[in-house]
């Protein structure tokens, strides 16, 4: 693995391996001095053509803390029309020896673009690419439900998947490039996803994808559920008809005062709350769901450094290849 | 091929036959694919068919191995010019369609200007006729600059002396129902037809590729097939309600060829066009994100690929068109969503649809001379192309080698486009020979010379044209 472009092909053993780096490196978060040597000297670019100051300031931290040299590229706007192509950006930054481009794209597909072709040689990252996958944002999530669901069992962490852990992702799928990510990340770690969402922000083919599709929150809770997952919501999509008004919406879709109540009446005492931020209050969440102690809302911006850096080190030190059939005798 | 002897040297007549009197024996031909036969080709027409002709001063081609078929006629080309010369010309695209196996091509109205006014439709019958390579059929766009709102001077269009007979927004479907009707009862005052982009434009605002399971995991918006069915459904409705001719552009659903299917069964005077493309590719490939599978409609599923090759086998589908778009390396080198839109396919077509339908079992070459070239002509109403291989017909003719096997090397190509998507593909079917008007212009496989109009050879002392 010399990029981290998807979710939607990253083995089991690659994924827990990243996982469990990440625990090593919240570790080092927790110490006074914040920071491993382990990247000094190298160059990690954070090339951005679409505005994303959290997740853009999360892969600083990371790359910072592990001493990499660290550049910021806010190429927005660029196209063949204005400005510089794709093509010439990466090409500059390869001759500037870039050694990892962290890659966020409104267009989907466009670090695959950077991986596929001979414009750049480093490793790449996608940050989030248009509606298509989100996969550090996944493995962020995941690295937090893991440590919940570890910790109801008594376990240890590190070295664990989510087999027979219940999460609910709801919200616009459709347009959701962290939606993806989780269903693919989530069903090769062995958890059973359920999508809620209304129909039209559903998007043809979900059917063949290896989830549970539902149109209703409050069936989806009644059945019981470990996890839910709220998708931010634009509210300009009523516009396009997607949805009549916020408000239907928000009583339909949205996790609301009424259904963080349901969460105890159901029995549901450990089930978390999560949002990928940035959350629209009012709206897909209620202020009250956001801030009750159900939510890991923070806990996902803390372990989402950690994440980073660890997709940063395994990459950087080349050192998640899966395992070699034979071993070449060499020198 | 290596062991077949020359033949563009000089005749046995010792003369330097100049442009329209050459004369060519083509020795033991399979004629559409059946028992082989020998062609005379003497100023531009062929002047014997059967077995043992007499070699008197003729240049011989020995054909043994090869396929005599009429000059492929393309329905869907486009030649840029003017307006995009670096993306091609018509000097170069007519290359690539002489290499290909054509003796027409249609070229569409996209250019810029815009082919909505007679002189834009002149200048390039105009320039073709200089190129010489095959015969151009300028299409002229529907509506003013494609813009969907005026009808453009049709009557001044099929007027000049371009002739046009076909008529097209392509690339932009005529989506307003009255303007549609209107040109379709216009058009059939000199018996024109519409060639309808079908692609309803609110269900495909944004649409980047084929609305389905492969575009659900990639995160691209989806083009559905219904926004393809339900204009092809109003306008064969239309088509039948002023009895008029309609064709349909690249058909690329399965539900779309239902829809003609029922069209034609109840009489209504539609014809449809096919792909290569559409022929052989399925939307997995866009799981690359590489934009050279970009192109509009969309590459489909599998299921669609069946449909279409058993619709084109039937009839349903009549001919097909290759919808060659070159576009220069920068409209491709970048993100999917930037990308142009459009393939090339002059130079491959034949060998995909060889690949497609002869190789499948589902055509003999009879009917691929059927949907590459007597269909076609009829659809244009280009009535010295697309004619049986007899004596007394024009000479335009090409010999296909169908033994051969290549592998698709974009930057070998005549086109200056290098956007194929066969790229890397080994095809079966290699064009030998291509006459158009009775002159060689490829021969052994190669470029050979154009045809030069005998009104546009200069005489001496005088200035070329007016």
């Amino acid at each position: 693995m010399k990029h981290l472009l998807s979710t939607e092909n990253l083995s089991l053993s690659n994924a827990v391996r990243i996982l469990d780096t990440a625990e090593e490196m919240a570790a080092v978060g927790d110490r006074e001095v914040k920071k491993l040597p382990a990247l000094r000297g190298r160059t990690v670019v954070n090339l951005f053509f679409e505005d994303s100051t959290r997740t853009r300031i999360s892969f600083e931290a990371a790359a910072k803390r592990l001493s990499a040299d660290v550049i910021n590229f806010a190429a927005k706007g660029s196209s063949v029309s204005k400005g510089e192509s794709l093509k010439d950006t990466a090409q500059t930054l390869s001759a500037m020896g870039a050694d990892a481009v962290v890659i966020r794209h409104w267009a989907s597909g466009a670090p695959h673009r950077l991986a596929a072709t001979d414009w750049i040689d480093a490793a790449v990252i996608n940050a989030g690419d248009g509606t298509h996958e989100h996969p550090t944002q996944a493995l962020l999530d995941a690295f937090t439900m893991r440590r919940h669901w570890t910790k109801l069992a008594g376990l240890p962490s590190t070295g664990a998947d989510l087999m027979g852990m219940r999460v609910a992702i709801a919200g616009d799928v459709l347009h959701s490039r962290v939606a993806r990510s989780n269903v693919w990340l989530l069903r090769t770690l062995g958890a059973e996803v359920t999508l809620v969402a209304p129909p039209t922000l559903l998007p043809i083919g979900v059917e063949k994808w290896p989830c549970n599709v539902s149109y209703n929150m409050d069936d989806t809770l009644e059945k019981g559920v470990d996890a839910v997952m709220m998708l931010r919501v634009q509210g300009e999509r009523m516009n396009a008809s997607f949805f009549p008004s916020t408000r239907e919406y928000s009583r339909r879709w949205g996790f609301d005062d009424n259904r963080l109540r349901a969460l105890d009446s159901l029995g549901l005492k450990d089930t978390i709350i999560m949002h990928p931020g940035p959350m629209n209050r009012g709206l897909e969440i209620s202020a009250a769901a956001a801030d009750s102690p159900r939510s890991t809302v923070l806990a996902q911006v803390r372990n989402g450094v950690s994440v980073r850096m660890a997709a940063l080190y395994l990459l950087l030190s080349g050192d998640t290849r899966e395992p070699a059939a034979t071993p070449k005798e060499s020198k | 091929m290596a062991e077949r002897p020359a033949v563009n040297g000089t005749n046995s007549n010792g003369t330097d036959s100049n442009a329209t009197s050459g004369t060519y024996l083509i020795r033991g031909a399979s004629i559409l694919g059946a028992g082989a036969e020998d062609l005379l080709i003497r100023d531009g027409v062929i002047t014997g068919r059967g077995t043992d002709l007499s070699d008197d001063g003729a240049t011989i081609i020995d054909a043994d191995g090869l396929i005599a078929l009429p000059g492929m006629v393309d329905v869907h080309t486009h030649l840029r010019e003017p307006g995009r010369e670096d993306a091609e010309t018509v000097e170069t695209g007519t290359r690539a369609a002489a290499l290909g196996g054509f003796t027409a091509v249609h070229a569409m109205a996209n250019s810029t200007p815009v082919a909505d006014t007679a002189g834009v439709v002149e200048q390039v019958h105009s320039l073709g006729r200089a190129a010489g390579w095959v015969d151009v059929r300028p299409v002229g766009a529907v509506t003013v600059g494609l813009a969907g709102e005026q009808l453009a001077e049709l009557g001044a269009m099929a007027d000049s002396r371009a002739q046009v007979r076909m008529f097209s927004d392509d690339g932009i479907c005529v989506h307003d129902p009255v303007l549609m009707r209107r040109a379709l009862e216009y058009v059939k005052a000199f018996d024109g037809v519409v060639a309808q982009h079908a692609q309803e434009p609110r269900l495909t605002a944004g649409a980047q590729m084929n609305e389905g399971e492969v575009s659900a995991v990639l995160g691209l918006t989806g083009w559905p097939a219904v926004a393809e069915e339900s204009i092809i459904a109003r306008d064969v409705l239309l088509a039948q309600h002023v009895g008029s001719r309609l064709h349909v552009c690249h058909v690329s659903t399965a539900g779309s060829v239902e829809i003609i299917r029922w069209a034609k069964g109840r009489g209504i005077n539609v014809t449809a066009e096919v792909t290569p493309h559409h022929l052989l590719l399925t939307d997995e490939l866009v799981r690359s994100y590489d934009p050279v599978y970009k192109v509009n409609p969309p590459l489909r599923t599998d299921a669609d690929v069946q449909a279409l090759r058993a619709a084109l086998a039937d009839g349903t589908i009549d001919v097909v068109g290759t919808d060659h778009a070159p576009h220069p390396s920068e409209h491709k080198e970048c993100e999917w969503a930037q990308a142009a839109l459009g393939m090339t396919g002059l130079e491959t077509a034949l060998s995909v649809v060889q690949h497609a339908m002869i190789e499948s079992g589902l055509m003999t070459w009879s009917d691929f001379a059927r949907v590459t070239s007597i269909a076609p002509a009829a659809i244009g109403r280009l009535e010295d192309q697309g004619r049986p291989l007899e004596e007394g017909e024009p000479a335009n003719l090409i010999l296909v080698d169908p033994a051969a096997r290549w592998t698709v090397d974009p930057s070998a190509m005549a086109t200056m486009g290098r956007n194929s998507p066969f790229s890397g593909m080994e095809l079966p079917g290699k064009v030998v020979a291509t006459f158009f008007k009775g002159h060689p212009t490829v021969l052994e496989g190669h470029l050979n010379t154009p045809y030069r109009y005998p009104a546009d050879v200069p005489a001496a002392g005088t200035a070329a044209g007016n």
